[in-house]
């Protein structure tokens, strides 16, 4: 679960990024966050996966509270989350199949776990022919779909993404979004932040709109009731 | 940290060495210059700081006991000194009988000695000193203890000495210091730029929830093997230019031996302490000062 209650973030004096956010995310929806450039999206996500502290107002992520973690303790947290990227951010150098298999390494999972889950996850994602190829060989969209598998490796209970179709083409975006909705239906909670208005309407789902550093409308009703205001 | 991931991360750390081939000449070969240079010096300095401490140790201070005394009065004196404190190394009594030999036989038993007797001469004590900076207030003291008639020493000579052998002291720390310094200054940049290379893989690892630990054990295996490695060719290279030094000296001085250099086997083991532990230092400082920049994520 996630639960922002009442925060706000200032980079620094008089610059607020987030002026007092309060949204709550249950464990297994799929929730859209839009917003224009600027408005404070990537500042949530920071907050959610630990990479910044809120000014005021508490942070709950998964049984963790982040207002007040211990450096310490945000590995773990980090482990519960998946986190998706605008660009990817595959490593060239290995493989398409260690760059999955990097990601439970370095937590410290057993060789013969990753031989199992590895596989798997590449079939999910339909990357299970090219597994040997490198990231530099594959198109966008499968570039995406390997981010992907590697952020849901580990199992985490949430997957987070910020753009992860801001370098794709109209349909390579859907295919990706389906994915995302399939992931979704397998029970992983999934908050999405996305600039594509015309995607988000394909889709029936929860959309928190934010603007200036609030939340301007959170509802089923999808982007369009926000902007008919 | 498990120890079923260790063959894991030594693996790692081993192969960031050769997946950054250039960079990981480029530190090993940085280690090798710095720990060349700051060998060659200390030994250089460590040589002539022996010379310097075979000449001092000739400076002595010789105590002429007042010839109105007693033999049993004069040792009394001479006991009396040795008590005087810490810094009287040795004190040696010469009787006038001794030293009438001595200086006989110091002139090659001169017949023109021949009648010569032994109370021309007075009981004396040859005083060697610990500190020779102090000769002058330890003269002192031996003048003032009763029964003294007078005393020598080359003042002059023995102050030039310890004034050689403080300067150099001081110098050679200095010296030795900036270039260590200068050397983890040289390396850790080194370092830096190889992990520059790694920020994207850093912050991957950070952000699937690798522990610091995880992340910084390959970088430091790493660092490990290169630091190592410097300091053992250091090591080698030192060895060969010394011994190949002190033999070209030898020859060239030939028979007249004015100076004799220290033999390697003497600063072997200081050297691959001070090598090695450098090489440590710089290897695992190194890589975690480097890499803690690039691991606030
Ligand atoms: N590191 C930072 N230092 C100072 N100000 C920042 C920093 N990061 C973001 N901001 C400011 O905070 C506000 C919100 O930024 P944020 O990145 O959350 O926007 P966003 O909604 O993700 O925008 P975009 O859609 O362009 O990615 C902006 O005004 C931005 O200039
Ligand atoms: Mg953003």
């Amino acid at each position: 679960m996630i639960e922002f209650i009442d925060v706000v973030k200032s980079y620094s004096v008089g610059n607020q990024a987030l002026k007092g956010v309060s949204l709550q995310i249950e464990d297994g929806e799929f929730v859209f966050l839009v917003g224009p450039s600027g408005s404070g999206k990537s500042t949530i996500i920071k907050l959610i996966t630990g990479e910044l502290r809120p000014t005021s107002g508490s942070v709950h992520v998964n049984g963790y509270s982040l207002e007040r973690i211990r450096k310490r303790e945000i590995p773990y947290l980090r482990r519960t989350i998946g986190v998706v990227f605008q660009d990817f951010r595959l490593i060239d150098t290995k493989t398409v199949y260690d760059n999955v298999a990097f990601a439970m390494r370095v937590i410290g999972a057993k060789e013969k776990e990753i031989r199992e889950r590895v596989p798997y996850l590449l079939e999910l994602v339909g990357l299970d022919n090219k597994s040997r190829r490198h990231p530099g060989e594959l198109s966008g969209g499968e570039q995406q779909r390997l981010a992907i598998a590697r952020a849901l490796v580990n199992n985490p209970s949430t997957i987070i993404a910020d753009e992860p179709t801001g370098n794709l083409d109209p349909a390579r975006s859907f295919e990706i979004m389906s994915l995302l909705q399939e992931i979704n239906k397998l029970g992983t909670t999934m908050l999405v932040v996305t600039h594509a208005q015309d995607l988000v309407e394909q889709f029936s789902n929860r959309v928190i709109v934010i603007e200036d550093g609030l939340i301007a409308s959170d509802g089923m009703e999808g982007y369009y009731s926000y902007e008919n205001q | 940290m498990k120890i079923s991931n260790l063959g894991y991360l030594l693996k790692e750390g081993i192969r960031g060495i050769f997946l950054r081939g250039f960079m990981s000449f480029a530190a090993v070969c940085v280690t090798v210059a710095c720990l060349v240079i700051v060998g060659s010096f200390a030994s250089l300095v460590y040589n002539v700081s022996v010379i310097v401490e075979d000449l001092n140790e000739t400076s002595e201070i010789r105590v002429f006991i007042d010839e109105t005394l007693s033999d049993a009065e004069a040792k009394s004196v001479h006991t009396k000194i040795n008590q005087l404190g810490d810094n009287i190394k040795e004190c040696v009594f010469v009787s006038k009988e001794q030293a009438l030999e001595d200086f006989v036989a110091d002139h090659d038993y001169d017949p023109a000695f021949d009648g010569l007797e032994p109370d021309y001469l007075r009981h004396r004590c040859v005083v060697v000193l610990e500190d020779n900076t102090q000769m002058r207030e330890t003269a002192d003291a031996i003048l003032a203890v009763p029964g003294v008639a007078d005393i020598t020493a080359e003042f002059e000579l023995a102050e030039g000495f310890s004034m050689v052998q403080q300067v150099l002291q001081v110098v050679s720390i200095a010296v030795i210091s900036v270039l260590l310094v200068v050397s983890l200054l040289i390396i850790s940049n080194t370092v830096k730029l190889a992990m520059y290379d790694r920020r994207d893989e850093i912050a991957i690892m950070k952000m699937v929830g690798a522990t610091n630990g995880f992340i910084r054990f390959p970088f430091m295996v790493e660092g490990f093997i290169l630091g190592m490695l410097g300091a053992a060719i250091a090591f080698g290279l030192e060895w060969l230019m010394y011994d190949g030094l002190v033999a070209k000296i030898n020859e060239l001085e030939g028979e007249m031996e004015l100076f004799s250099f220290v033999p390697f086997e003497t600063l072997l083991v200081p050297m691959v302490c001070t090598f090695a532990a450098a090489g440590l230092f710089v290897g695992i400082v190194g890589s975690w000062t480097s890499i803690r920049k690039f691991m606030d994520v």
